[in-house]
């Protein structure tokens, strides 16, 4: 499967990866690559198959809906991990538009 | 000898009699890491004030003759830089979180914790374990004890590496495709990839969700199973952690022999083209677990070989959601640049932030997850999983354990891999399937190459049937002495 080179643009947009000229070049033959090996899947019957994404059977796995008053760590401290600036609490972002 | 090359039962019998201290043991560990580190690199980051205090506190408390035993109390232990720790750098050994402080401890950090853990500090990875080598860190690669111009496997590398050059006691590590078992391979240590659930994944960064274990990484199966009594086991905060009771593992040990033991080896992992020695040693470890009472057949896990495939799909699109966090927003140094709005600085913090490895990972994964897409990948690559699983239950009605090859070749030079990510992702193709099929694996050393490198074999059981994996390895491991050897001589800068 030979991705195109818009095609690698498009995703690294999806996925809000800023790419270099030669990044998209590179990863254009290099993702080709990986999506021809993975290719094989596809000489598999699988008619019939259940997919399975839990594989110890779990499902469904629920708690309690109250609030805990213990925490494992203080909002402000989980806050000040961020580099951006902090306000009233709040993480302040750069605008959307 | 130096007090670092103890195992933990032998470390944890000589703190109880005095023989030593927890700072002696400790002293011992650092000054292994200041003599190795050049050569190694295992280590992102020492914590030697941490672990001199947390050793001090360690001999303070301890208690002679503990009601139950407590083995790991004042034992050093090294953890990967993915396990958060309570204001202690933790990076994923990204450029992303260089900077990164967790305000909380993983649940296995806790639990190491609470029974007197002393932190040598954090080891090497491929950037978000993603990786056969460790040469996708922001820190660059750690180096074989065995042979420093090759690599000492991953993503668990440093792990490995510290454990194999005595730099620490024990150490744990994370296994998605072959992460703890590849590297321990390539070291010559053990190294337990546990069922899926059996370890809560709470606290520790996460990878590819539906596929991430946590596991000991250790000098001997004895320690392995005494490293399991502490950190398996249902967690609240960890869903995916089932209530199924945890046995006590070092009872397994006490086997004198494997009679009644049905060994399985599946045809498609003796396979033309894998090193002829790594063959041998295996079917020479074979031949001592049949003196030991085993019987042995062939069985055939047809699907095994598609597990690449379905692990290169699955794992992608889980990374790639799983790094949507990383934006520069709520953790990470940022973007040296902002730009101008908020989808510009996602763009050059991300941009910025993420080596070649995750960027692929991320695009694979965002590619096959996209609409129009997903039938065709993750949809299929999840219906293949189930058959590569029942492969997995069809042959364990017939066998106990599965033996393989841990790896089809011995450690690889740095560097050798790194031009094609599809032959780097070949280096998992013995181990990738049971994590797609959420089994526990045993990795053990089982013999060394002319060239002077480890092999090592892998031992395949049931879900949650980790006490006869510990069973087997324990017992091959009384009558072998593999897991003793070491590194003749590591070389130190002059």
């Amino acid at each position: 499967m030979k991705l195109t080179k818009q095609q690698v643009e498009h995703v690294a947009k999806l996925a809000r990866l800023g790419l270099s000229e030669k990044e998209v070049e590179k990863f254009q033959i290099q993702l080709s690559g990986i999506l021809d090996y993975v290719e094989q899947l596809n000489e598999v019957d699988t008619e019939g198959v259940e997919p399975t994404a839990q594989v110890t059977g779990l499902t469904n796995v629920t708690r309690e809906d109250k609030v805990k008053t213990h925490v494992l760590a203080k909002p402000e401290k989980l806050i000040e991990c961020s580099p951006m600036p902090i306000e009233k609490n709040q993480i302040k972002v750069k605008s959307v538009f | 000898m130096s007090l670092s090359t103890l195992t933990i039962h032998e470390a944890a019998a000589g703190l109880r009699a005095k023989k030593f201290s927890s700072v002696e043991l400790t002293k011992a560990c650092l000054e292994r890491i200041k003599k190795l580190e050049p050569t190694v690199k295992a280590f992102t980051l020492v914590t030697e004030e941490t672990a001199l205090e947390q050793a001090r506190q360690a001999d303070k408390t301890l208690n002679p003759q503990p009601s139950t035993p407590n083995h790991l109390h004042g034992i050093p232990v090294a953890l990967k830089d993915v396990f958060c720790t309570e204001g202690i750098r933790t990076t994923a050994c990204s450029n992303i979180l260089k900077n990164f402080v967790p305000p909380y401890d993983a649940t296995a950090v806790k639990r190491l914790k609470a029974v007197g853990m002393v932190l040598l500090g954090k080891t090497n990875t491929d950037e978000f374990t993603c990786g056969a080598s460790t040469e996708t860190s922001c820190f660059g690669t750690s180096k074989n004890p065995w042979d420093p111009a090759r690599t000492p496997g991953g993503s668990s590398g440093g792990s490995a590496a510290a454990v194999a050059s005595d730099e620490c006691i024990y150490a744990l590590g994370t296994d998605t495709g072959g992460s703890i078992r590849q590297p321990a391979a390539y070291c010559g240590i053990t190294g337990l990839k546990v069922t899926y659930g059996r370890v809560s994944r709470f606290g520790v960064i996460s990878m590819a969700s539906s596929l991430d274990t946590i596991g000991p990484m250790a000098k001997d199966v004895e320690d392995a199973a005494i490293i399991m009594n502490v950190i398996a086991g249902h967690d609240e905060y960890d869903s995916t952690t089932p209530e199924v009771k945890v046995p006590d593992y070092t009872e397994s040990l006490q086997a004198k022999d494997l009679k009644g033991l049905r060994i399985g080896l599946p045809k498609e992992y003796f396979i033309p083209g894998m090193d002829p020695e790594v063959e041998a040693f295996v079917r020479q470890a074979v031949e001592q677990l049949k003196k030991l009472g085993a019987t042995v057949r062939e069985i055939s896990l047809p699907h095994s070989k598609y597990g690449l495939a379905v692990y290169y799909v699955l794992c992608p699109s889980e990374v790639s959601a799983n790094m949507a966090r990383y934006d520069g927003i709520r953790y990470g140094p940022g973007p040296s640049k902002e730009g101008e709005d908020l989808y510009e600085y996602y763009l050059n913090s991300r941009g910025e932030g993420f080596g070649d490895e995750m960027k692929r990972r991320i695009m694979i994964g965002t590619y096959a997850l996209s609409s129009g897409y997903y039938d065709a990948y993750y949809l299929k690559a999840q219906k293949v999983r189930t058959l590569v699983k029942r492969d997995f239950e069809k042959a364990f009605k017939e066998v106990d354990v599965i033996v393989t090859p841990t790896t089809p070749a011995t450690a690889f030079k740095i560097g050798e891999n790194s031009a094609d990510p599809v032959k780097m992702y070949l280096e998992d193709i013995f181990t990738v399937s049971v994590n797609i099929a959420g089994m526990p694996a045993l990795a053990i050393p089982c013999g060394i190459s002319k060239a002077g490198l480890p092999i090592g074999m892998q031992i395949i059981g049931p879900q949650f049937e980790e006490p006869r994996l510990l069973k087997v390895g324990a017992a091959f491991q009384r009558v072998t002495d593999w897991h003793k050897k070491k590194p003749m001589q590591i070389p130190t800068p002059s």
